[in-house]
């Protein structure tokens, strides 16, 4: 059978989940624009954020197969979001300390004119 | 000339099988298999590097786009005010539907592998082509947007000019001129392929004229989202942006005034006259200088925004040029449940491009 | 098709030997579309060759018109360039490409046992994205120079007139091809592993190699968006780097040593791999703490990561950030040391035989740790403020990235010569070759670390009356060192025309490579290799008749005097 030959090499992933998935994605996107309408002020950042990666995993998860997939690949996506946090996470702190110490762009010896 | 070039690799034949170093070689003949290199032992394992190796280049695309993020938070977190205040002009629901089109396309991506996998040869070729049209629309769409900052002056931060009103310029027909070419030339090429009965061709160019014409879906998208919005809240979007394109405006002439007003009172504090008032004229001037540093955050915003966007877009436009590969491969009936490797690996990498939309859509458009 | 596949694993199977790759077939056309690794690491090879030779000559012209306190033959502006354009030059063209792509292309594939890399089109794209890379590097020279230093700094890269944009889409370009080569090992590595060769039986050069992949594949993107923004800074203005546009400077040297100090162990860890190669072969021992060594690159690979804003300690960083980064500093120290103990240890009681890369292996480990001693002092927060941006920096980073890669590049390359080309070179020559380098290296650079201490800054074409004696002894080193890298390409370019033919197995090696033919041939082995462990030498043997080493099946009975084989088997 050929549906056997292909279940050797990667899983194959049935419509059922792969529709109900695209319908979660769909609620959650308008989940989250329903939310924005509320101006929740600092938490709106965190609450988006949170609506965005739960559609991020779905996506990686299901569409990109990572659950049924080499547990190594999936290894290595989170590796790279680890880096991704250490790059941002680093030059956030900095940045952020060092605000006090800056010139402000009106000042002459800044813009050098 | 008498040069002989090397075999290649992929070309020459396949020379062991089943050898010392190789013990999954029993199962399949690999004399017959048309797509196994020949520095692989199994299809198996071509398809396992393929795809390792698809995940890697994954890694590279998130850490390229990290920059971005990292530039983003930073602004961000050092100026929020100036992104609340850029958020206003930004419409929502393009982005919401921009988002929904790249969804719907994911959709379809993940249900091509499943056709591939199955071997289900038009409906691959179906869902392909739906991919790539909604990709279209996707530009479609991202083409009214961005038409519309050119005529309001919302650009990068050196071309940072919010006018009060749009001036209608040809922005829009500009940005669709590849398009209208892309329809011209694949209506052309699906006529020759027609005419000269290659149907495999005739097909592909098809295909290819349904995506371009997808477009212009998208442009129609783009411009009926606002006036459905305006019919809901009685006023456009375009009008939303230009009030506050105006208020900004306002803002900045009250502060060029104020700044005015100050140099007067110096000039006043000079004479020995009304110190009284140039201090009062210096907290105005604090509240003036404060706009102008937002003006020029919001600038940097734009900056971010149309790297951000561009960026995207430029993967879109990559994705669909290796999509319309695959569409090809797979009229000539190349994919299937032994060999279907491809189709995998570009819908990973389609995959990551609506995921990075997923995250660039709140960042960008919702967080006021 | 299938018939003629039949055909020739047939003839593999009567032990058919395969004509090497090098005679495989002919033409340019044979080599410029070739997807045989082997190729097109020797075109690499000849391509990092030819820039090193032009980042060396601009080395020599800094040296020369440093000779004298006041101008000699350089004008400032065209001293700016120059060295910009010698840093440049040597690391995006020389040395990030050095060991990976010209030896790594050539023997990981034979050291792992397998036919090829993954994905062989990719890795030819690799050496063209290279090519395109190094010719709008040219571009650069001719369209105005660049001034900037190879590190590109805003705001002066946005405001200079030199061609900022052409090197900048050089280094993106230039990005993709290193991307490419190490995404091509690690697949390679991790999937085409054949039957017996486990992850701690694979030779440590390929754990090196593997390390430096990581570095390869998480760093080199953000160089390549570091680029594009600067890239878009100056053509359209976007302000995230420029201040007088309310952008962060600052940000931007984040952006850049978030990849360029990772790629300082792209540089390095490759080198440490070749040396871990040479020093057990040469000591005919086991490697000592294999797997510690394996462990240490891995973790050279991430902590690299982690200690970035190190370079930034007198840029505004603030005093949170750079007291964190000092600290974390520190702790690359640890897996570093962790292979020098190693490869000591390993040294000690063997066999030492000091052929010509073991003569550039101890150099290394020599000059490698003075370097990584060096980098103490500028890890460390006060000391650096005043050895920052002084000819110490200049030094410390000479003695890693000439003393340590270079040299490990020049060893891997005499131990891999006769693999690769099938000649052997004439020993004595290169053994000199390799003692006058060594000489003038120390000469050149070791005055510096006086001079940067005593207060000469780095990248001034001029300087005072006090520095001259350490100037002159430095130049005198240059020149030295000059002339023994140019004896030592000419004894390997005599070896290519008069050289005595090479045996499969020249130096006693045990890893894989050594049990094909020299040069390999087109598919690497003519049957599959057996795998074992590593590093076993008992049953590898000098066969005069073969002038190289042989295997044997039992280990012979050995004359009590002499240590040597009474007979060996073929």
């Amino acid at each position: 059978m050929d549906s056997h030959d292909s279940h050797e090499i990667a899983h194959v992933m049935p419509l059922k989940v792969l529709f109900s998935i695209f319908g979660l994605l769909i609620f959650f996107t308008i989940l989250t624009v329903a939310i924005a309408q509320l101006h929740l002020g600092r938490w709106e950042i965190i609450i988006s954020m949170l609506i965005a990666t739960t559609k991020a995993s779905l996506v990686a998860i299901y569409f990109m197969h990572l659950r049924y997939d080499n547990p190594f690949n999936a290894m290595v996506f989170v590796f790279s979001l680890v880096f991704v946090a250490l790059f941002l996470g680093f030059t956030l702190v900095d940045v952020e300390q060092y605000q006090p110490d800056l010139i402000p762009v009106q000042d002459p010896i800044a813009t050098g004119s | 000339m008498s040069t002989t070039t090397a075999p290649p690799p992929e070309a020459a034949p396949p020379e062991h099988s089943g050898g010392g170093n190789d013990d999954h070689g029993h199962g399949h003949d690999h004399g017959h298999d048309p797509f196994l290199a020949h520095h692989f032992g199994s299809a198996k394992q071509q398809f396992d590097a393929g795809k390792f190796g698809m995940w890697l280049f994954l890694v590279t695309e998130i850490l390229f786009f990290s920059g971005l993020f990292c530039a983003y938070a930073v602004y961000r977190s050092t100026h929020p005010e100036a992104f609340a205040n850029a958020d206003q002009y930004l419409d929502p629901m393009l982005g919401a539907a921009n988002t929904a089109v790249l969804i719907f396309s994911s959709l379809t991506m993940a249900w091509a592998v499943r056709a591939a996998q199955l071997g289900q040869q038009q409906l691959l070729v179906r869902l392909l082509t739906i991919t790539l049209s909604c990709a279209s629309i996707f530009l479609g769409v991202k083409a009214v947007e961005y038409s519309h900052k050119w005529d309001l002056g919302i650009l990068w931060s050196s071309m940072f000019n919010p006018q009060l009103h749009a001036h209608h310029s040809p922005a829009l027909l500009v940005m669709s001129i590849p398009a209208m070419l892309a329809v011209v030339a694949t209506a052309i090429l699906f006529g020759l392929g027609k005419s000269k009965q290659k149907p495999v061709q005739a097909k592909f160019w098809g295909c290819l004229l349904i995506t371009s014409l997808s477009y212009f879906g998208g442009v129609g998208l783009g411009l009926t989202v606002p006036v459905i919005e305006g019919m809901i809240t009685g006023e456009t979007a375009v009008e939303v942006a230009e009030h506050a394109a105006a208020t900004e405006h306002a803002a900045v002439e009250h502060a060029a005034a104020e700044n005015a007003a100050v140099k007067h009172a110096a000039d006043h504090t000079a004479d020995g006259a009304a110190t009284t008032a140039a201090t009062a004229g210096s907290v105005e001037a604090a509240a003036a200088e404060q706009v102008a540093i937002d003006m020029t955050y919001t600038g940097i915003f734009f900056s971010i925004y149309f790297v951000m966007t561009g960026l995207h877009g430029i993967h879109i436009l990559a994705g669909m040029g290796v999509i319309a590969w695959l569409l090809y491969r797979s009229l000539l009936g190349h994919f299937g449940p032994r060999y279907f490797g491809p189709v995998d690996f570009v819908g990973l990498y389609w995959h990551l491009v609506d995921l990075i939309w997923i995250y660039l859509f709140p960042l960008l458009y919702l967080i006021g | 098709m299938s018939d003629n596949a039949s055909r020739t694993a047939t003839a593999h199977v009567h032990g058919h030997s395969e004509e090497n790759y090098l005679e495989c077939a002919h033409g340019w056309k044979s080599w410029a579309f070739t997807l045989d690794h082997k190729r097109i690491g020797v075109m690499y090879l000849v391509a990092i060759l030819a820039s090193f030779l032009l980042g060396g000559v601009m080395a020599l012209v800094l040296r020369a018109e440093l000779f004298t306190p006041n101008k000699l033959f350089l004008s400032e502006d065209m001293y700016n360039q120059m060295f910009t354009l010698h840093g440049a030059v040597m690391t995006f063209l020389f040395l990030i490409p050095s060991i990976p792509a010209a030896l790594g292309n050539f023997i990981l594939p034979v050291m792992l046992g397998v036919k090829d890399v993954a994905f062989p089109r990719m890795n030819l794209a690799s050496f063209y994205l290279w090519v395109f890379g190094a010719i709008f590097f040219l571009l650069a020279i001719l369209l105005g120079g660049l001034d900037t230093g190879w590190t590109f700094y805003t705001p002066y890269s946005t405001t200079t007139n030199t061609a900022v944009i052409t090197a900048t889409l050089g280094v993106f370009i230039l990005g993709f091809s290193s991307i490419f080569t190490g995404l091509n090992f690690m697949v390679t590595i991790n999937t085409m592993r054949p039957a017996g060769m486990t992850w701690f039986r694979m030779p440590l050069f390929l754990w090196s190699l593997y390390a430096t992949s990581i570095i390869q594949i998480l760093a080199t993107p953000v160089l390549g968006i570091t680029g594009l923004l600067l890239v878009a800074e100056r053509a359209l203005g976007i302000g995230i780097f420029d201040p007088a546009r309310g952008g962060d400077p600052v940000l931007f040297q984040h952006f850049f040593w978030f990849y360029s100090h990772p790629a300082v162990y792209i540089m390095i860890l490759p080198a440490m791999g070749v040396v871990s190669e040479l020093v057990s072969t040469f000591s005919r021992k086991t490697i000592f703490g294999y797997r510690f060594i394996a462990y240490s690159s891995i973790a050279i690979a991430l902590l690299g990561f982690l200690v970035w804003g190190h370079h930034m300690f007198v840029s505004g960083q603030s005093a949170l950030a750079a007291t964190v980064f000092s600290a974390l500093t520190f702790t690359v120290s640890i897996p570093s040391a962790i292979k020098v103990f190693n490869w000591l240890s390993t040294m000690y009681k063997g066999a030492i035989s000091l052929e010509t890369p073991m003569c550039y292996a101890l150099s290394f480990i020599f000059l490698f740790g003075i370097g990584g001693l060096t980098g103490l002092y500028l890890g460390a927060l006060a000391t650096d403020v005043h050895l920052h941006d002084t000819y110490f920096v200049v030094a410390h980073f000479h003695y890693v990235m000439v003393g340590g890669t270079l040299i490990a590049f020049l060893g891997g390359l005499h131990y891999w010569w006769p693999k690769m080309f099938g000649r052997m070179y004439n020993e004595t020559w290169a053994r000199v070759a390799c003692l006058i380098i060594f000489v003038g290296f120390n000469a050149t650079f070791f005055p510096q670390f006086v001079l940067g201490s005593r207060g000469m800054p780095r990248r001034y074409a001029r300087y005072d009356g006090e520095f001259i004696f350490f100037h002159q002894f430095s130049t005198t080193g240059a020149m030295i060192l000059g002339c023994g890298l140019v004896l030592c390409a000419g004894v390997l370019v005599h070896s290519l025309l008069r050289g005595r033919k090479a045996p499969a197995n020249p130096w006693g090696g045990s890893t894989l490579e050594w049990k094909c033919s020299s040069p390999p041939p087109h598919h690497n082995f003519d049957w599959p290799p057996v795998v074992t462990e590593p590093y076993q030498y008992d049953h590898i043997v000098y066969d005069p008749e073969h002038q190289g080493y042989v295997e044997v099946e039992d280990i012979p009975e050995e004359d009590e005097v002499t240590g040597v084989p009474v007979e060996s088997h073929t």
